[in-house]
């Protein structure tokens, strides 16, 4: 089901008299379409939780228009939108077994949709098999490990067949090999079910990784909704540019003249067809090329190893951040000094914003 | 470390342990487990007399002769409906006006200051109020009364009157003073239901009844059950409640409690009769154990689990 969100808008009213009101979700209006994952990406507080539980039906917006398909769902109760929601911290019923946490949403349907006891097991042992966890319907939430508790909140939320699935921070709660275990599950089960689905979470790679597309949002505002590598490249600010990536982009005050960039004295890069003046320039850290004549001089701070990347520590007095971090293969490391390093760049990793509105300014 | 020094911090350990138990259990012991005995060995000796400390023999006389005082069959039926009526109304009560202090927002604190009340008010001048609201003198019908008669029914004296009534009262009454605890125990124990359930049930598409009794109700029973089980110890030694609204002479007004029979035993009548009240103290004892043990297997058997 396509879901589209139409001028969405979230206001808390403040808790005292003197305390001002809390823009959570400030005039959201796009289109999320059918079958896809979809990531909703931001720093913590940032307002996501508030977007699904309006998607939901758990919080009513303030403004705006909520559709799923062609249908306004805008008030309708939560449990007449068909939606399906895994929580933070799964919410499974510690006094249910597995089977019973996942029959409890076929117990509640009524009239013609009503289902006997051997149909609503039958359901139950679908969606437990999807998540392979057939094994364990008989124990109750507090006997098992968070991974397996997940599955069981994931199935109890397939089980009616949801039109709209949506997970909030479904891996937060999860250590760091069970999350890229079960990250790819969650990508495995939406193949499976073709269920449009909706995930939140503020950890960018976990975003990146698996959805279709992601949706970047901060302090309530909508910022960029594409496909995660368009994201990655092609970011329409700062703080989108800022966002994505680890190591996280490299940002310089930099500054344009005559079409050409400069860091400080340093000429970076010409035909740079943009108006004089002051801009940041960020460059990511696979942006950098290691060159004895390059035009970009930085101090060597030291060389790190992690995994397969090797990363050139450096500064410059133009940077912003701790540090310059240059990511390059390993056998392109051919260190000439002990102190100074310095770096031709990459055109197509070099991205420039507004010194002031912080916006993309493109280039060529 | 060695194995032995493993075993030696283990002995050690209990042995520390032990010490730190070592002040409460010498009151324990002085207080309750010596007393328990005792007034075990008491209810056997025949003819105790308690000035020269003698008896004439060990027996179970003092048990046939306790039950078969109607005055201590009344106070056994008086107890029990006291149990069986005012418990489970109580709890009841209670959790509706728990689920009611959980649902409003404006007043809350207000309201529950107000039920809260009774817990810190003397149950002897609570009795007092109960009695001039209940009592029907030549002088004047009562509070209650009069209410009665607005309603064009007939009045009846609720404190000398016929048993029924004083039952009732009495009920009431117990009611009335119980009540303010199990809603602070049961507002706090909804109150700590983690929101996230109900937000769950809700997506799921519970109806509220369903979410009460399948949600709520397994998540807080632990606590009601907690309160059932005290509820049912305080009721069987019910005793001050009684003495505040029908006055000290509780045989004569036919509403003694088991506790207000041992009381009088011991105290009444110049000097009194131990050994009866401790034939008395002991089957009260046993129908405590009994009902409480009961209680503890069937809530082991209904509550969740992890």
């Amino acid at each position: 089901m396509e879901v589209r969100l139409e001028h969405l808008t979230k206001i808390f009213p403040s808790r005292d008299k003197k305390g001002s009101e809390v823009v959570a979700v400030n005039d959201f209006d796009f289109t999320i379409p059918e079958g896809k994952l979809i990531g909703l990406l931001g720093p913590s507080g940032c307002g996501k939780s508030t977007v699904l539980y309006m998607i939901c039906g758990l919080e009513k917006p303030t403004s705006g228009k909520i559709y799923f398909g062609e249908d306004d769902v805008t008030d309708i109760p939560s449990e007449k939108r068909g939606v399906g929601l895994v929580f933070q911290n799964y919410a499974l019923y510690p006094h249910l077994t597995v089977r019973q946490n996942i029959t409890f949403p076929l117990e509640n349907l009524k009239g013609e949709e009503k289902l006997t006891k051997e149909q609503r097991n039958q359901k139950a042992l679908e969606a437990a098999k999807l998540v392979q966890i057939e094994g364990l319907m008989d124990r109750k939430p507090g006997e098992m490990s968070g991974g397996q508790q997940q599955r069981v909140a994931i199935a109890r939320a397939l089980v009616k067949m949801p039109k709209v699935l949506l997970m909030d921070e479904p891996l937060s709660n999860l250590d760091a090999r069970l999350r890229l275990q079960t990250r790819e599950e969650i990508r495995r089960i939406q193949k499976a079910t073709g269920i449009t689905t909706i995930f939140v979470t503020h950890d960018q790679e976990e975003a990146m990784s698996i959805s279709d597309m992601i949706v970047v949002m901060k302090d309530g505002i909508f910022q960029q909704m594409d496909a995660p590598q368009k994201v990655y490249d092609d970011p329409v600010n700062l703080f989108v540019a800022k966002f994505l990536g680890t190591p996280a982009i490299n940002v310089f005050e930099a500054e344009v003249n005559d079409k050409k960039l400069y860091i400080g004295e340093d000429m970076v890069m010409d035909k740079v067809n943009v108006k004089d003046g002051p801009v940041w320039c960020g460059i990511r850290p696979e942006g950098f090329i290691l060159d004895e004549e390059g035009a970009l001089h930085c101090s060597l701070t030291g060389v790190d190893v992690m995994g397969r990347d090797t990363s050139i520590v450096s500064t410059n007095p133009k940077m912003t951040g701790l540090n310059i971090r240059a990511i390059i293969s390993a056998e392109d490391l051919k260190l000439t000094s002990k102190d100074s390093v310095r770096f031709n760049i990459k055109r197509n990793k070099t991205l420039l914003f507004d010194k002031e509105t912080e916006a993309r300014i493109y280039y060529d | 470390m060695t194995k032995s020094g493993v075993k030696r911090e283990g002995i050690m350990g209990t042995l520390s342990g032990w010490l730190y138990l070592a002040p409460a259990l010498a009151f324990l012991i002085f207080f309750m487990v010596y007393p328990l005995i005792d007034v075990f060995i008491y209810s056997f000796e025949e003819g105790y007399n308690s000035a020269s400390q003698t008896y004439f023999g060990i027996g179970g006389y003092n048990y046939s002769y306790v039950l078969r005082d109607p005055y201590f069959l009344q106070a056994v039926k008086n107890t029990f409906i006291l149990v069986i009526f005012t418990v489970p109304i109580s709890t009841i009560l209670a959790l509706l006006i728990s689920l009611a202090l959980n649902s409003i927002e404006k007043l809350k604190k207000l309201f529950q200051t107000i039920y809260f009340l009774p817990y810190v008010t003397n149950t002897l001048a609570v009795g007092l109020v109960f009695m001039i609201l209940f009592r029907k003198t030549p002088y004047t019908d009562g509070l209650i009364n009069m209410m009665i008669k607005a309603l064009g029914m007939t009045t009846v004296d609720f404190i000398e009157g016929p048993y029924w009534a004083k039952m009732l009262v009495l009920c009431v009454y117990v009611i009335w003073i119980v009540m303010p605890f199990k809603i602070l125990i049961l507002t706090s124990a909804l109150a700590s239901v983690n929101p996230v359930y109900y937000k769950a049930a809700r997506i799921d598409g519970a109806s509220k009844t369903r979410i009460f009794f399948k949600i709520t109700l397994p998540m807080i029973s632990p606590m009601i059950f907690y309160l059932v089980i005290t509820g049912f110890i305080g009721a069987f030694k019910a005793y001050s409640d009684a003495v505040a609204i029908f006055g000290v002479d509780l045989n004569a007004a036919g509403m003694n409690t088991m506790v207000g029979y041992v009381y009088d035993m011991l105290y009444g009548d110049g000097g009194g009769y131990p050994s009866y009240a401790s034939a008395a103290a002991i089957i009260l004892f046993a129908i405590v154990l009994t009902i409480t043990v009961i209680n503890l297997i069937v809530s082991k058997k209904t509550a969740p689990k992890g």
